[in-house]
């Protein structure tokens, strides 16, 4: 369980492009770090490439965070000028503070009707008294200093940040923000100085999900650059290569995905990693790699969709494309993390299964765990017995899809004497043959569909926490929220609970999730999007109870624990 | 089933001894049946280890052919041959990889993966049978199809101008490029053996009649002719004797020496530990 209400303290800081808010807000969530805080940071932009309006959207806590809170402690603007779209995520109250630079325009109307305390901070002439001085180390200072981190801990963010300028370049920054810092008094921000600097990681899903995948063993990537995937890919790229692997950018999702699969044919374990629009191109590819039986991992980072739909904004609406869009009787395994530490684990937990049953999985990661930056305990981590089943030796009347019973056959991988077979996308018989004979195709799709059902995938298919009689579903990054949620309610109404979170998402579970549901009279599947996607695939696989209720709305806003709780709250009262 | 091999000791095989023994489904006189016995020629004379060769296709007539070859073979998906052999040669340079397919797969549904894997030049050879036509779908007209012939799909022609592969080729970077008649065993055999054996990404277009939706095809054995001037190692002057000629010059066109996408690097023994620490606040 994370976060306890009254013990973090948020902050945006808002800034047209070019003003260094995510610096600040990155430097600020470093020193909040190295004082024993934990956190986490979106960053929120407008759809200009550059120059438009962006905004860092900071949460410091004394326990672990991994969402938003419901309204902002402080909101710094170094300016004001196109923050009206932004404004709508960034609530604030009668006590919240606005900090504004009277030299800019007047705070937004929406603000100043909130009824929050207005200060002004020369942020611009303050800057401008450091020769070279800028306006976001200023407002770092004095949003620092409001949180009771120390002095010390900002020098070193910055050092961090920006040491490779130089010594000169840090020094101006510094004497900037101990300007700010100076103008600021201390608020209600959570206790520093509990934990021990050094021991706290840094990290953002899409940075977790590679480490996932290389510690899983991922040695070959194919890229396609998209919103909101990119950065999964250009960390890999780099730390691929000290590992004796490659990263290959493609022409498009189409060649990404066959790329990848031709890797993972060759032996080397192999991702690519995109975003809705790019998983509809891909569909095909995992067909083939389903009828091929390749290991393959699709991260699917989740926006909101059709289409284009809005890139920069998460959304959980990809579910019936990954479980249901492939053509065909096509056996696969969707996962899906739960929280922005938990993609390390669930994405190394992909390449195991994909390697262990030759088949593509697609980790369907969304938006706000991919971008979201945390402050957390290190993940350490875990050893999975990860191998592919592989012809070493190859006997005489070897069999590439020999029918076996687990479903899994071994794989003979080039270079290996007398393994020799053509993978097919073609139904096939035993042998790799080409067949269109109705027991090849029926004894196929038996096999391929046993090796995923029957496979032990133990207790990492959901995290289930709390008892009761009433449960709650749900899945993703909707999971955190959920999970704060619960902690705000009163005792009465949790110790009647127990939430359950997918992570497995298919095949489906239905033993695991009897025994889950065992004693639950009612259930609530809560999710982000506008169907009720995961509610239906429930409903339609799942013995589930009698009363079931589904909370759902579509992105681009995140749920927030507070309206969460409150819908929570209602149901159980029911 | 597979032959067994030796990785010890290989012996050297026959052109036949790369074959696998399944029976084609092209049809009787079909200019692949040349391209296959071509191709195993190919293989033989440079003496390739089956086990170290891989054969990658798409779909169509053509895109048949790795099951016929006792080599490692993967039949993909339509159009992405291209981007199946990349990964699998990236991922395994040790490996002798070959591309094939014809001209619906390559130049149509895969035509963007031709343009891009002649300008990243991963060290593969890519041999489309080009019979001017879908045969598997039973005639319709392709990207290499005059624009006036006939069809049920397209009456009295497509009216659309004809795909040219090797000026394409060379305008996006191939590193050889060559084109030769499926008929001419001799000739194909010694061209597809240079193209395998020559660095980078290797073009070569076999012209391969369709005999069965395309009969007129028949005669092209009368129309090609060699070259009347050797290879050039200028690709502006290789695209103007390729866009000048009757399309029936066959031979070497153009080699190559440019650097070769995706050589492998060594693994870092202190990997794991690097990555956790760059996380640590």
């Amino acid at each position: 369980m994370t976060g306890q209400p009254g013990m973090s303290f948020s902050v945006a800081l808002l800034g047209k492009g070019g003003a260094g808010v995510i610096t600040a807000g990155d430097m600020l969530l470093a020193a909040a770090a190295r004082c024993g805080l934990y956190g986490l940071m979106i960053r929120a932009v407008g759809p200009q490439i550059r120059g438009g309006e962006s905004a860092a959207l900071v949460r410091l806590s004394s326990v672990p965070v991994e969402c938003l809170d419901d309204r902002f402690d402080v909101v710094l603007g170094i300016d004001w000028k196109q923050a009206e779209q932004l404004l709508s995520e960034i609530a604030v109250d009668a006590d919240s503070i606005v900090v504004t630079d009277p030299a800019e325009d007047a705070v937004p109307h929406s603000i100043a009707a909130s009824g929050a305390v207005l200060r002004q901070l020369e942020m611009k002439e303050l800057a401008e008294s450091v020769s070279g001085g800028r306006v976001n180390m200023v407002a770092l200072g004095y949003v620092a200093g409001l949180a009771g981190i120390s002095q010390e801990a900002i020098r070193h963010a910055i050092e961090k940040n920006i040491g490779r300028k130089g010594r000169q370049a840090v020094d101006v920054s510094v004497a900037a923000a101990m300007l700010g810092f100076s103008r600021s008094q201390r608020s209600a921000a959570p206790q520093t100085g509990g934990g021990q600097a050094g021991n706290r990681w840094m990290i953002s899903g899409n940075h977790a999900t590679g480490l996932g995948a290389l510690r899983g063993g991922v040695r070959f990537a194919a890229a396609y650059p998209i919103t909101p995937a990119t950065e999964i890919l250009e960390w890999l790229a780099p730390r691929l290569k000290d590992a004796g692997g490659t990263l290959t950018q493609a022409e498009d999702e189409l060649a990404s995905i066959n790329m990848a699969i031709g890797a993972s044919y060759g032996g080397v374990p192999s991702l690519t990693a995109t975003s809705g629009p790019g998983l509809s191109l891909m569909i095909e590819g995992l067909g083939l790699a389903v009828c091929a039986e390749i290991p393959l991992v699709v991260v699917n980072v989740m926006r909101a969709g059709p289409s284009t739909g809005i890139p920069t904004k998460p959304e959980q609406s990809d579910f019936n494309a990954a479980i249901y869009g492939l053509h065909g009787d096509a056996p696969h395994i969707v996962v899906a993390p739960n929280s922005v530490t938990d993609c390390v684990y669930t994405t190394q937990w992909a390449v195991h299964l994909a390697e262990a049953t030759q088949a593509p999985v697609i980790v369907l990661s969304d938006q706000f765990i991919g971008q979201a930056i945390v402050v957390a305990d290190p993940v350490p981590a875990i050893s999975f017995f990860t191998k592919r089943k592989v012809a070493e030796e190859i006997p005489e009347a070897f069999e590439r899809y020999a029918i076996t019973a687990d479903g899994i056959s071994p794989m003979p991988l080039p270079g290996t004497a007398g393994g020799q077979y053509t993978a097919d996308g073609l139904e096939h018989s035993a042998a790799a043959k080409p067949s269109g004979i109705a027991s090849d195709h029926s004894a196929q799709l038996d096999k391929r569909a046993r090796k995923i059902a029957d496979f032990d995938y133990g207790q990492h298919w959901a995290d289930i926490e709390g008892a009761g009689e009433l449960a709650i579903l749900t899945w993703g990054s909707t999971a955190s929220v959920v999970r704060e949620a619960l902690q705000r309610l009163p005792d009465k109404v949790t110790g009647r609970l127990k939430l359950i979170t997918l992570r497995l998402l298919l095949p489906v579970r239905q033993e695991d999730m009897a025994a889950a549901l065992d004693g639950v009279n009612r259930l609530l599947v809560i999710e982000q999007n506008h169907t009720g996607q995961l509610y239906r695939f429930l409903r339609a696989w799942y013995d589930l109870p009698a009363d079931v209720d589904t909370v759902h709305r579509p992105g681009p806003g995140v749920f927030r624990p507070g309206e969460i709780a409150t819908r929570i709250d209602a149901w159980c009262g029911e | 089933m597979v032959r067994r091999m030796s990785v010890a000791a290989p012996c050297k095989l026959k052109a036949s001894d790369y074959k696998s023994g399944t029976k084609p489904v092209w049809c009787p006189g079909c200019g692949d049946f040349h391209v296959l016995a071509s191709l195993t020629k190919a293989i033989a004379a440079l003496a390739l280890v089956p086990e170290n060769l891989a054969v990658v296709s798409g779909i169509g007539c053509s895109s048949r052919i790795p099951a016929y070859l006792n080599c490692y073979g993967f039949h993909g998906v339509h159009g992405r041959a291209l981007p199946l052999a990349t990964g699998l040669k990236v991922a395994r340079p040790d490996l002798t990889v070959i591309c094939a397919g014809g001209d619906g797969d390559g130049f149509s549904i895969g035509g963007n993966h031709l343009l891009h894997a002649c300008r990243r030049n991963v060290d593969i050879t890519y041999v489309v049978m080009d019979n001017e036509i879908y045969g598997m779908t039973k005639g319709q007209p392709s990207p290499t199809t005059a624009p006036d012939w006939d069809s049920e799909l397209a009456p009295g022609g497509t009216g659309v101008s004809p795909f040219h592969p090797l000026v394409i080729a060379l305008a996006s970077g191939a590193n050889f490029v060559a084109r030769t008649f499926a008929g001419d065993v001799k000739g194909t055999t010694r061209t597809l053996a240079e193209a395998i054996g020559h660095p980078g990404f290797s073009f070569v277009q076999i012209l391969s009649p369709c005999v069965t939706f395309r009969p007129d095809q028949r005669e092209w054995k009368n129309k090609v002719h060699p070259p009347p001037v050797t290879f050039t190692t200028d690709p502006a002057q290789a695209a103007r004797r390729v866009m000048t000629d009757d399309g029936f010059n066959i031979g070497v066109l153009y080699k190559g020496s440019r650097d070769i996408y995706g050589q492998a690097v060594e693994r870092n023994a202190e990997f794991e530990r690097d990555l956790d620490a760059e996380f640590l606040v």
